[in-house]
């Protein structure tokens, strides 16, 4: 089965009523329900401290990683109807089918190569001609194989920031994953780095779903297909870009996208 | 047409420009005291050091080195005191070192965060600074009477590496703490499991400051005196331990773990102890050979962590 919604888009994933308590009690979100939909953009947008990077952070259970944290309610995946937030489902499964890009580029400090044969590493590739292949695929997908082709041994510390988070979302990509995640990708970079990364993640998305964070509204609307508003922990509103930029439904919505709020 | 300047100013120049001339001085005052500091403590080293070495300089020959100690001290060295500590320190290390890192992964990266691994944590941070002699003490009843080790090299090596395993332990953790979460989460990220992020990440990124660790551990346990005298080494000798290495197979020896044994800072307390003035420049020697080695080895720990820190850079 193949769940769809009223624009007749293909669902890939989706979260119900989600809630999410930090270790210390304090509950960041509350009764999401979010769909992403299959080789669109989803956009996440709202004022700091709303819970969108812990929302987009619950899709590969990074949250796990620190004790005391608590998920309550769901986050299907299809084709195959996993709940991804079942405890009985090993967060590195979910991390090895979704994977995520960071705020800040972070590479290891190894070489261009490693950091891009990482994920590949970890899923027990070590066949040379294999990894060689799929680092050119990946850093072909992040656009970034033309300016590193002939330093692949060279330290990933001495690439510029924009190239970092290309390089990032190579390694990302490498593993071909279903959904890639990305937490305010270009709030460390520079316009022009900024505007690489953008058209980046348009080109991607034929081939994966992309569920993004975004500080930057004007980001949101150049680049995403859906968006979804979040305030205090709640998902206030979600529609297609074009209509939430243009006519939202509601009042808070439009206060904060026309920058009354926030 | 003329240039108009500006003739306005909301603050009083001359009363700015004292008020920095006064905040100047306590930024001089205090590198003054921090030189004077510096300056005492480095000089007092340095003429202690070059006290040894004037004393000491006329038996910086290579008999000094290659000699048993003997009743002449014109003709006694620190042959067996060298070989002695050398081998004390490859017990130490091989002990201590994957002790002290599997412990200090252990805890960082695995243990709960409770009131169990608090208490832990409390009792190595305390470990590092008991008095070396109660170590003696424990390694006396434990190792010499209750494990039947006798007064060996192996009890010596041993006794060693409890008293480098906190120093080992507390650098480990902190060069693993130094590394940034974002890193790690990084490598969980595209689906790396706890041991894997351990072993690629966290292992290679840490290593220089664990190995200064442990170079600075060495550094001390070089020149511990109590303990190893509390466990009963002899302070005269004049043979060596049989060879670690033989050249039939399987090329390993391990008679020498129990064979007895010397080391420098005991054949310096022994010379010391000596009434005859020639002895006390054989004490002299040895003492720089324990300063100028121990000099060396955290020399040698801060090339390697500029090294690492250069590499490695968040």
């Amino acid at each position: 089965m193949v769940a769809k919604n009223k624009h007749n888009e293909i669902i890939k994933a989706e979260s119900r009523d989600l809630n999410f308590f930090y270790a210390d009690g304090t509950q960041a979100l509350k009764n999401v329900s979010l769909p992403v939909y299959e080789n669109k953009i989803t956009a996440l947008i709202g004022p700091s401290g709303c819970g969108k990077s812990t929302f987009l952070r619950s899709f590969n259970r990074m949250h796990d990683l620190y004790p005391g944290n608590r998920y309550d309610g769901q986050i299907i995946l299809y084709p195959d109807n996993t709940n991804i937030l079942d405890p009985k489902v090993d967060p590195i499964e979910v991390r090895m089918r979704i994977s995520m890009v960071f705020q800040k580029p972070n590479p290891f400090p190894k070489s261009i190569y490693e950091n891009v044969a990482y994920g590949l590493r970890v899923r027990g590739e070590s066949n040379a001609r294999v990894l060689d292949e799929k680092i050119e695929e990946a850093l072909k997908g992040a656009s970034l194989w033309d300016e590193v082709k002939d330093r692949l041994q060279d330290l990933a510390f001495n690439l510029s920031g924009g190239q970092q988070q290309r390089l990032c979302i190579a390694r990302a990509l490498a593993t071909d994953p279903e959904i890639m995640l990305f937490d305010e990708p270009t709030s460390a970079l520079d316009p022009i780095a900024t505007v690489n990364i953008e058209e980046l993640m348009s080109s991607l998305k034929d081939k994966l779903s992309i569920l993004i964070v975004t500080h930057n509204m004007q980001q949101a609307a150049r680049i995403s297909d859906y968006t979804a508003y979040m305030y205090l922990g709640e998902l206030v509103e979600h529609d297609k870009t074009g209509t939430i930029f243009t006519k939202p439904s509601k009042k808070e919505t439009e206060d904060y996208i026309t920058g009354k709020f926030g | 047409m003329e240039i108009k300047k500006s003739k306005k100013t909301a603050v009083d120049v001359n009363a700015i420009r004292k008020l920095i001339k006064k905040h100047k001085k306590n930024d001089l005052a205090f590198a003054a005291l921090g030189m004077f500091v510096i300056a005492s403590l480095t000089i007092t080293l340095i003429i202690l050091f070059l006290d040894l070495v004037l004393d000491g300089y006329p038996k910086f020959t290579l008999d000094f080195f290659s000699n048993f100690p003997s009743r002449r001290a014109a003709r006694a060295g620190i042959l067996s005191a060298w070989v002695g500590s050398s081998l004390v320190l490859l017990v130490t290390f091989f002990v201590a070192v994957p002790l002290g890192i599997a412990a200090g992964i252990y805890l960082e990266e695995y243990a709960k965060k409770n009131w169990v691994s608090d208490i832990i944590e409390i009792n190595v941070s305390n470990l590092a600074g008991v008095p070396s002699i109660i170590y003696g003490l424990l390694a006396l009843g434990l190792f010499v009477y209750s494990f039947g080790l006798g007064q060996s090299i192996l009890t010596a090596g041993l006794t060693l590496a409890l008293l480098m395993l906190p120093i080992v332990i507390v650098s480990t953790r902190e060069a693993i703490r130094a590394i940034p979460i974002h890193i790690r989460e990084a490598a969980y990220a595209v689906g790396a499991t706890k041991w894997q992020v351990v072993l690629h990440h966290v292992v290679q990124y840490s290593y220089g400051g664990i190995l200064t660790g442990v170079i600075i551990g060495m550094a001390r346990a070089i020149g511990e005196t109590a303990p190893v005298i509390t466990i009963g080494a002899l302070t005269f000798i004049a043979f060596l331990p049989p060879s670690p290495v033989s050249v039939d197979p399987p090329f390993l020896n391990f008679e020498w773990l129990s064979s007895g044994f010397t080391v420098l800072p005991i054949q310096m307390f022994n010379w010391i102890s000596r009434p005859q003035h020639a002895f006390h420049i054989n004490a002299a020697a040895t003492g720089a050979v324990i300063i100028i080695l121990t000099a060396l080895m955290n020399g040698f720990a801060i090339k390697l962590r500029y090294n690492v820190r250069k590499k490695i850079k968040w």
